[in-house]
């Protein structure tokens, strides 16, 4: 274990060569003492890391540095949820800094939705850096020592454990394995996947991403959303570009007497479905809204016990 | 070319509130070409601002000028006569029209009459589309001739982003994803080992991040 890059629990798992299980969750929108502490019982020994989301859907809400540092308070291994929409490099550089100083292991370093589909369409995006620059950024803090301007940090090296996001879904198809590429050639040490329902098209990503021996090189964590209805999967589908769901699984759940209870049936299944793929490395289970049901997932996914490593 | 579309006339009338006369001027290049701020739509504006007055209760008297150019010094002084004859100006020139107008004519009030929106093209009768944001580093030399800076929603460097689906922009779906049009081009001229590389952080201090610029060329001043 003697190489390991940070002290991430996440990490180690992985490492390990455990089937990793992250989980998620979005900040409120007020200044919430008990913002994380509320959820925490349906997560603390359930998942390896949560993420805490970062201004998602460009809705503002409690920013995610200041959840992490709450979930460490409950034993949770928080990943920092980063994008660029909202900071420039400056920003990013000293959040990293301070993210790191205040124990947070894990970051992924994301877009961002464009903040069109948030409650203040008005404001003015930043996007002086992107993604893959951004994980270039922190990888060059972490192993280099060095500031994106080439300067020499003064003090201790962020040792955080660097993740990206990886869309099978969204298009040019052929170019999605080349955008993987770039992102572990930049420093991704662990990727999360948008959320699996199309397995056929997952698969053939997977297959691309083996093909090239990139599962070697970073771990890969295929996400999913359990399903609370119908019209939850038909509107991810519809409007949520960049997402591909069969319409027979929005057939099943429209079927089903319980379709919460065929939901929890269909995230299972397609978190066993992905466990069976060449190369994925654990599953990122992003609970919108249900955090509750998270517990009941991971169990009959059979993902219990966690290791504790 | 550079874009615009003429203001809500109501933000104009409520501009020129107290006003007696006012000089509505246009100008006969980039804007004409875009069919906002040309000869006819100097006339077409100022008989809806002659309708709106009176509407209004308003004595107002509007005249009609065009200037070839409003952004150069030397053509304003053509229309120096109308100017003077009014109490304000509504341009009909782009950003860098009004203020030429403003700067020039010093006692003068000039009012903006266009939105101006941004360099592009007519992509067809009536659609005109962002193309260029001026970022001072043309970088389409790497991108197969569509800019990512201006055309994707993001300005991602290193391709597109999650959202990106079936060619369409994730902010809308009658955007074209920039990503996608470059990965087709590049395709296409076989050049698709650039998309491989990364390409490093922007230096923005080219564009308007480094202050208001100035090009200053020893070759041509006199
Ligand atoms: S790269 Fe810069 S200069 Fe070139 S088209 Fe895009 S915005 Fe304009
Ligand atoms: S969908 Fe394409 S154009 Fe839109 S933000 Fe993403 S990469 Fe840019």
């Amino acid at each position: 274990m003697s190489n390991l890059k940070t002290k991430s629990r996440l990490e180690k798992v992985l490492a390990a060569g455990e089937f990793a299980v992250c989980g998620e969750m979005g900040p409120t929108r007020g200044a919430d003492r008990d913002a994380v502490s509320r959820h925490a019982e349906d997560y603390v020994g359930y998942v390896d890391a949560v993420n805490f989301t970062d201004n998602q859907t460009a809705i503002v809400r409690l920013s995610s540095v200041a959840a992490c540092v709450m979930a460490k308070r409950e034993g949770l291994e928080p990943v920092m949820q980063m994008t660029c929409r909202d900071r420039n490099r400056l920003a990013l550089q000293a959040d990293i800094l301070g993210a790191a100083a205040l124990g947070i292991r894990n970051v992924l370093c994301l877009s961002g939705d464009h903040q069109q589909f948030g409650d203040q369409p008005g404001s003015k995006n930043v996007y002086d850096i992107d993604s893959i620059q951004l994980l270039q950024t922190v990888a060059r803090m972490r192993d280099e020592r060095e500031f994106l301007s080439g300067e020499k940090l003064e003090g201790a090296e962020p040792r955080m454990f660097i993740g990206a996001a990886a869309n099978p879904f969204a298009d040019p198809f052929e170019y999605r394995v080349i955008r993987l590429a770039k992102k572990v050639a930049a420093g991704a040490d662990f990727i999360q996947t948008q959320a699996v329902y199309d397995v056929q098209r997952f698969e053939r990503w997977m297959q691309a991403v083996c093909d090239r021996y990139l599962h070697e090189e970073t771990y890969i964590l295929a996400g999913v959303i359990p399903p609370k209805s119908a019209g939850a999967l038909r509107y991810m589908k519809n409007s949520v570009s960049g997402m591909r769901v069969p319409d027979e699984l929005i057939r099943r759940l429209a079927q089903a007497d319980n379709p919460r209870e065929e939901g929890v049936r269909i995230c299972v299944e397609l978190m066993q479905q992905v466990r069976e793929i060449d190369g994925v490395r654990g599953v990122h289970i992003m609970p919108v809204m249900w955090e509750e049901i998270l517990p009941t997932l991971v169990d009959k996914a059979g993902l219990l016990p966690r290791p504790q490593l | 070319m550079i874009v615009a579309e003429r203001k809500p006339l109501n933000e104009i009338m409520d501009n020129l509130a107290g006003i007696g006369s006012v000089a509505v001027a246009g100008c006969a290049t980039c804007v004409t070409v875009c069919s906002a701020g040309g000869e006819k739509e100097v006339s077409v504006l100022s008989s809806l601002m002659r309708i709106a007055a009176g509407q209004r209760g308003q004595d107002l008297q509007v005249v009609e000028l065009m200037v070839e150019r409003q952004c150069e010094w030397e053509f304003l002084d053509e229309i120096i006569e109308g100017i003077d004859q009014v109490d304000a100006v509504v341009s009909l020139g782009c950003g860098a029209g009004v203020q030429a107008m403003a700067a020039h004519f010093e006692d003068q009030l000039i009012l903006p009459g266009l939105n101006t929106r941004f360099i592009g093209l007519p992509e067809q009768q009536g659609l005109w589309v962002e193309m260029c944001l001026a970022c001072g580093d043309c970088m389409l030399d790497k991108t197969g001739g569509v800019c990512p800076v201006a055309r994707c929603a993001k300005s991602c460097f290193n391709g597109p982003c999650g959202g990106s689906q079936d060619g369409s922009c994730e902010i809308d779906p009658d955007t074209d994803c920039a990503w996608q049009l470059i990965f087709d081009k590049l395709q296409k001229l076989d050049r698709m080992q650039i998309l491989q590389e990364i390409e490093p952080v922007k230096d923005w201090s080219d564009s308007r991040h480094g202050g208001p610029r100035r090009i200053k060329r020893e070759d041509l001043i006199l």
